[in-house]
């Protein structure tokens, strides 16, 4: 019979195991070594830094609340895509993304190039909610961000592990990440005040401030020219 | 319906199938109501209540009904089908109890975990650390347990459903292994060890292979023992269950780069993720024909038994399913079809089609044989086998539509260049398909909640232990041979 030279593998459990994980491991391999030695992937775009302590906060509270599995960060090579957000997406702005959030259903908009493209206090009332803004709007409303108050006994150890994992902060930021963070939104919420909205101490110091300032972040490099 | 040999008590363990028969069909009614919840609040947003949006909610359903109900039918029948096959009670009864309670106590804490908002955001691979290496444990305790099974078998070949579990043990170990390398901040936070680009090739190398080796390799090791169990006719052909199984494990593996298309990820590995992902046509057909022409000669009886009626469907949306995936896969198509919801329908034509109307079909199969008993009522699996496919027909064709109709809108221009519509248009035009997939997934869960009576009622009337001792039936035979 015409199998029967695959008869000794079906035999021999060991065999036929070892057989198994070479056939699965070559694709992997050729598929996620090479990149790591690729100048395009790892050299970083003009105008990339890592993120403040605040954008940061920010951003961790963006991959907790699952913003990713409704909004792409991700701007494909097209004209239309172009026009509607900014300029595509290139791999060396990402090096200081952990994890990466380019997501994989656009239900709500892309936001690799909202930064900027809004005012914080648009924000502020967006989360509040979403159909203040835009009537037709089906994000949930994000209102527990804006009473919730930023924790920030962890902001120097989220920077420290960052660091280790090749983060280029100073040792001043990561001893005055809390701080540091509590001064950025101040600003923030001075920005917010300044345009009319009227927002309580205990909101200045919110978990939304951090979002705020994280979105603001987004797209920063790409949209100044970087490449 | 004629009961088969009946387990040998003293040879076989099936108390560890029997516990995750139960806790499969209790996380697939979880996680698919979970589904629904999160189809309604598209619809309608102030359904979204506090932190219970759909951003912390959407991992809990893709959780629940991959790895709790998904994994749970793939445990019970790899259980109920390495034994039979090796003719030997399993390695070791502690690990059974081991990974039957150290999984779902995993499915649990994952629940808890992601509803509170610890969530690394790698889709299929949220769970944090913690639960992380929780898994790697069990798995290795799966794996043991398996592979001392095959050590002291009775049966000298192994048949090729067991082929198939064995890739899915090695591979899903590989894959989250190496996916989950994170750095703890702290006990629910840690950074991933990659960044940016490199983090999304080695997520969706991981994401589309949890597909592969998740939702498929395994799924067909349940397809290769209860199909042919059922309609009592050996596989098809042994010849092409050797071609399939070896070049669907090894081409599978490079077609992750499919997810990235347009992305910033290098072109030529875009390249190899379209190329391979068209190649696996071949393969994943080649295990549709295996198992449906298996039933040459027994046609008459797919039309009165609704456990043949659901494994035909769900090698049909299979073979559906993965000729849809690689024409996705082309860089024209993809540029229509990416980040709408035709992805979304795509993956439930093969996640309610294939992967759960086999689930179904094997806990069909096995349920009156693990209480020892005739099922509680044929017709009401009859009507759960409708209700199933009618719902997968209402869920699939608006996804459809409403991906093609924001993709399209997407991209329109006026004649001077400039956009037609705006974001919020496109999401207006596709609320209606959302609330007809919702009508869809709905009927669907109502099909499932007919098994879980009918499966109650079955438990009711049965019981656990076996009426008497016989002598272990020769498995192998039954099911291998062929041409």
């Amino acid at each position: 019979m015409a199998y029967e030279w695959h008869r000794p593998v079906e035999v021999r459990w060991v065999t036929f195991t070892a057989l198994t994980l070479v056939a699965i491991v070559v694709g992997g391999l050729v598929l996620l070594i090479p990149p790591f030695f690729m100048q395009g992937t790892i050299e970083p775009v003009e105008g990339v830094v890592p993120y403040t302590a605040l954008e940061q906060e920010g951003r961790d509270l963006y991959v907790r609340e699952g913003c990713n599995t409704c909004h792409s960060q991700q701007v494909r090579p097209f004209k239309t895509e172009t026009d509607r957000y900014g300029p595509y997406s290139v791999a060396g702005e990402g090096i200081y993304d952990r994890p990466f959030l380019w997501g994989s259903r656009r239900t709500g908009p892309d936001l690799a190039r909202v930064g900027g493209k809004y005012p914080d206090s648009w924000h502020w009332l967006h989360f509040e909610n979403p159909r203040n803004i835009e009537p037709r709007s089906n994000m949930p409303d994000f209102a527990f961000l804006l009473e919730k108050e930023l924790d920030t006994s962890l902001t120097s150890r989220r920077l420290e592990v960052l660091r280790n994992l090749g983060h280029p902060y100073s040792d001043e930021e990561i001893a005055n990440a809390a701080e540091n963070a509590r001064a950025e939104a101040e600003q923030v919420a001075a920005r917010i005040r300044a345009d009319g909205v009227a927002i309580s101490d205990e909101q200045a110091r919110s978990e939304g401030i951090a979002m705020i300032a994280y979105l603001q972040s987004l797209g920063r490099a790409r949209k100044a020219g970087g490449r | 319906m004629t009961q088969s040999a009946g387990d040998a008590p003293a040879l076989y363990d099936m108390d560890v199938v029997r516990g995750f028969a139960l806790s499969a069909l209790i996380w697939g009614i979880v996680g698919m109501t979970v589904g629904l919840v999160i189809a309604l609040q598209l619809a309608w947003p102030e359904l979204n209540w506090g932190i219970f949006h759909f951003g912390r909610l959407r991992p809990i359903h893709t959780n629940a009904v991959i790895f709790g109900f998904t994994l749970g039918v793939v445990f019970a029948g790899s259980y109920y089908g390495v034994q039979r096959l090796c003719r030997v009670r399993m390695y070791s009864d502690t690990l059974s109890r081991i990974n039957l309670w150290g999984w779902n106590a995993i499915i649990v804490a994952a629940a808890v975990s992601l509803v509170l908002g610890a969530s690394t955001s790698k889709e299929y691979a949220e769970l944090e650390w913690p639960i992380d290496i929780a898994i790697t444990v069990v798995w290795v305790v799966y794996a043991v347990n398996f592979f001392g099974t095959l050590a002291k078998r009775r049966e000298r070949a192994m048949y090729a459903a067991i082929w198939f579990w064995i890739a899915t043990i090695l591979t899903i170990a590989m894959l989250h292994i190496v996916n989950s390398i994170e750095l703890p901040v702290s006990m629910w936070k840690s950074y991933s060890a990659y960044a940016g680009v490199h983090d999304a090739n080695i997520q969706w190398w991981y994401g589309h292979n949890a597909v592969g080796f998740l939702l498929t390799t395994p799924i067909l090791g349940l397809m290769y023992y209860f199909l042919p169990k059922q309609a009592e006719r050996p596989i098809y052909s042994h010849r092409l269950s050797i071609l399939h199984f070896w070049s669907l494990i090894f081409i599978y593996i490079w077609a992750g780069p499919h997810h990235l298309i347009y992305s910033p990820l290098p072109d030529w590995a875009q390249t190899f993720g379209a190329a391979f992902s068209l190649m696996l046509i071949l393969p994943s057909w080649g295990g549709m024909l295996n198992g449906l022409l298996t039933l040459r000669g027994a046609w008459h009886k797919v039309r009165t038994d609704p456990v043949l009626k659901m494994f035909v469907v769900g090698l049909t949306f299979y073979g559906m399913s993965t000729f849809e995936g690689p024409m996705m896969s082309i860089k024209t198509v993809n540029s229509l079809s990416h980040f709408t919801n035709w992805t979304i329908g795509h993956v439930h034509s093969g996640a309610l089609g294939w992967v759960a109307l086999t689930s179904f079909a094997t806990l069909y199969y096995l349920v009156p044989r693990l209480w020892h008993t005739e099922l509680y009522s044929w017709r009401l699996a009859d009507l759960h086998f409708w209700t199933a496919t009618l719902g997968i027909v209402l869920y699939v064709t608006p996804m459809w539509i409403s991906g093609v109709t924001q993709g399209l809108m997407w991209r329109a221009v006026n004649p001077d260049g400039s956009l037609v519509y705006t974001f919020i248009d496109t999401v207006s035009a596709i609320r209606v398909y959302d609330i007809v997939r919702a009508v869809g997934g709905a009927i669907f869960l109502g099909g499932a909640f007919v098994m879980l009576y009918n499966v109650v009622m079955t438990v009711r009337k049965g019981t656990a232990s076996a009426p008497a001792p016989t002598p272990p039936p020769v498995e192998a035979a039954a099911v291998a041979g062929g041409n």
